[in-house]
């Protein structure tokens, strides 16, 4: 049963993945980034995971979706050619075939461990994460603003260069 | 399969328990949507000295029977240079999620169709805000000036409420020590936590106003700006599928309010599963604070909404999540918790009144300086 479901949502993962990057509106796309984000919050359910299920999707089902449709109409799409000739591609291509053979060798080397499911507490996840992994924490939320801010001056520049 | 999944593994039983359950909630809801919208027309009818609904059965309660034949007889149209798809997802996208949070409020301690437990606060939240794509889908679809601008000011808009409502949440839970719903009420046994955080209760339920998109914060489908944005192509059973999520929203509002802030079903005289009649009493009474709300209040500018989110509704969540903290971290007796959310609220209030009606208002200004002006010429 667990199987079917897991295939399920695999596919609508990697289906939502495709589209990303196959489909030709913008709009279409953030949709189909959608589709994968949300069955990949199906396949954490799956693996107990029900804390991260959720965060899944209010983080990214919700807020970064509608920031991405936002930025979309805000920007005038139709002005735009409809091509997915990106000249950025074989970076991309490069950057996830590495990510590929990084997973692909971590687990020919070592053979995935038969985990049990185990859904820990919420107290003991704000536990461990705000005392063992406090820092790294922190430095998350870092990077988060110097990417606002960052944003902001990058918008300032163009605006004043215009 | 060695690994025995029991969430994966329901009996036959099991699922056919899950199903009934699920087409109870979707009953009650419809009931519960239909006499809303004779409530609120009667409401309002009254607020505006008129009768409102009369002739359709006695007191016109058979008025939202009548509506929803109408809206599903009545011309379901697609323009044609919509995107399809979008057009067609875009009220699924909200209704689902609204019809999703309901799974886990609980009307009594056992009256609850999934208690998630400790993960039903943070479950509500999460699905809650999902909801907000389908208008900004339901705008950019309809391939409609007024419907892509109504989209883009419901994200911006729900988007920036939902900061503090997430804020108090936070707060309220950190008094109750858990996220789970039947938790968080027992936890208001002696005292509703209205009584001890009061700055708790305001902003929820401002916020919550705005994320549902009820009078004064109704911008994003402004009839008078904006033709009612989002929904401008919308008509018949799409546009009621829209209207429908809408008023289930207005309800969980209310239904939130009261298990957060006014002691959910917890009431005297009543017991076991009779305590429903205390929740629902409880929340209708919040719904009708909201209709009158919406009789009296005009609505605000785009501008002034932004404002209002970003210089007084997340300050002020600050200020309850760090009152909160101090509280509890140093155990001072709950007094102090009232003392120090009701010194916010009037800081914040005589700062706006300051601000509107004061001597230094803008009004105040504008007449001096049309006052100067009449001098000057008069000379």
């Amino acid at each position: 049963m667990s199987w079917i479901l897991f295939i399920a949502l695999a596919v609508l993962t990697l289906g939502g993945g495709l589209g990303v990057v196959a489909t030709r509106n913008v709009v279409h796309a953030a949709l189909a980034l959608l589709l994968s984000l949300l069955a990949v919050a199906g396949i954490y359910l799956i693996l107990f995971a029900e804390f991260l299920a959720i965060v899944q999707v209010l983080i990214y089902g919700g807020a970064i979706t509608i920031v991405l449709l936002f930025a979309i109409m805000l920007t005038r799409t139709a002005e735009y050619p409809r091509i997915t000739d990106n000249r950025q591609w074989p970076l991309a291509a490069v950057a996830s075939v590495a990510t590929l053979a990084v997973l692909a060798g971590s687990f020919w080397t070592k053979a995935a461990v038969d985990t049990q499911p185990h859904n820990p507490a919420l107290t003991d996840l704000a536990n461990s994460l705000f005392t063992r992994w406090a820092i790294p924490f922190e430095i998350a939320s870092l990077v988060l603003l110097v990417a606002l801010i960052g944003a902001i001056i990058i918008a300032r520049e163009s605006e004043e260069g215009t | 399969m060695s690994l025995p999944i029991p969430l994966l593994s329901v009996s036959l039983i099991t699922f056919f328990w899950i199903v009934a359950g699920l087409l109870a909630m979707f009953t009650a809801l419809s009931v519960v949507v239909l006499s809303l919208t004779w409530l609120e027309r009667k409401l309002l009818g009254r607020l505006q000295r008129r009768l409102g609904p009369t002739r359709t059965g006695p007191m016109g309660l058979m008025q939202p029977v009548a509506d929803a034949l109408k809206l599903i007889l009545k011309e379901d149209i697609v323009p044609t240079s919509s995107e399809k798809a979008i057009f067609w997802i875009a009220p699924v996208l909200v209704v689902v999620p609204a019809f999703m949070i309901w799974v886990t409020i609980p009307g009594t301690e056992n009256l609850v169709l999934k208690n998630l437990g400790d993960l039903g606060l943070f479950y509500i939240i999460a699905f809650s805000v999902v909801g907000i794509l389908g208008l900004v889908l339901a705008g950019w679809g309809s391939a409609n000036k007024y419907g892509t601008l109504g989209g883009l000011r419901a994200a911006a808009q729900l988007i920036s409420y939902e900061i503090p409502v997430i804020m108090v949440v936070i707060a309220v839970a950190m008094l109750a020590q858990s996220l789970n719903m039947v938790e968080i009420v027992e936890k208001q046994g002696s005292y509703p936590y209205v009584l001890v955080f009061p700055l708790g209760l305001v902003i929820f339920f401002i916020a919550g106003l705005a994320e549902v998109g009820r009078t004064p914060f109704d911008i994003y489908f402004a009839e008078s700006e904006i033709v009612g944005g989002p929904f401008v192509e919308y008509s018949g059973a799409h546009w009621s599928v829209f209207f429908l999520a809408e008023y289930i929203n207005t309800f969980a509002v209310a239904a939130l309010t009261v298990l957060l802030f006014l002691g959910g079903w917890s009431g005297p005289f009543l017991t076991g599963n009779w305590e429903i009649i205390w929740f629902l009493a409880k929340v209708y009474a919040v719904i009708l604070v909201i209709f009158w709300i919406r009789g009296t209040f005009p609505r605000l500018r785009i501008d002034q909404l932004m404002a209002f989110a970003w210089k007084v509704m997340v300050p002020l969540s600050f200020y309850a999540i760090i009152i909160t903290a101090v509280y509890l971290f140093y155990g001072w007796p709950p007094w102090t918790l009232t003392l120090m959310s009701l010194a916010g609220l009037l800081v914040v209030g005589y700062a706006i009144y300051r601000r509107f009606a004061g001597p230094a208002s803008q009004a105040a200004q504008v007449r001096a300086r049309y006052q100067a002006l009449q001098s000057r010429s008069g000379q």
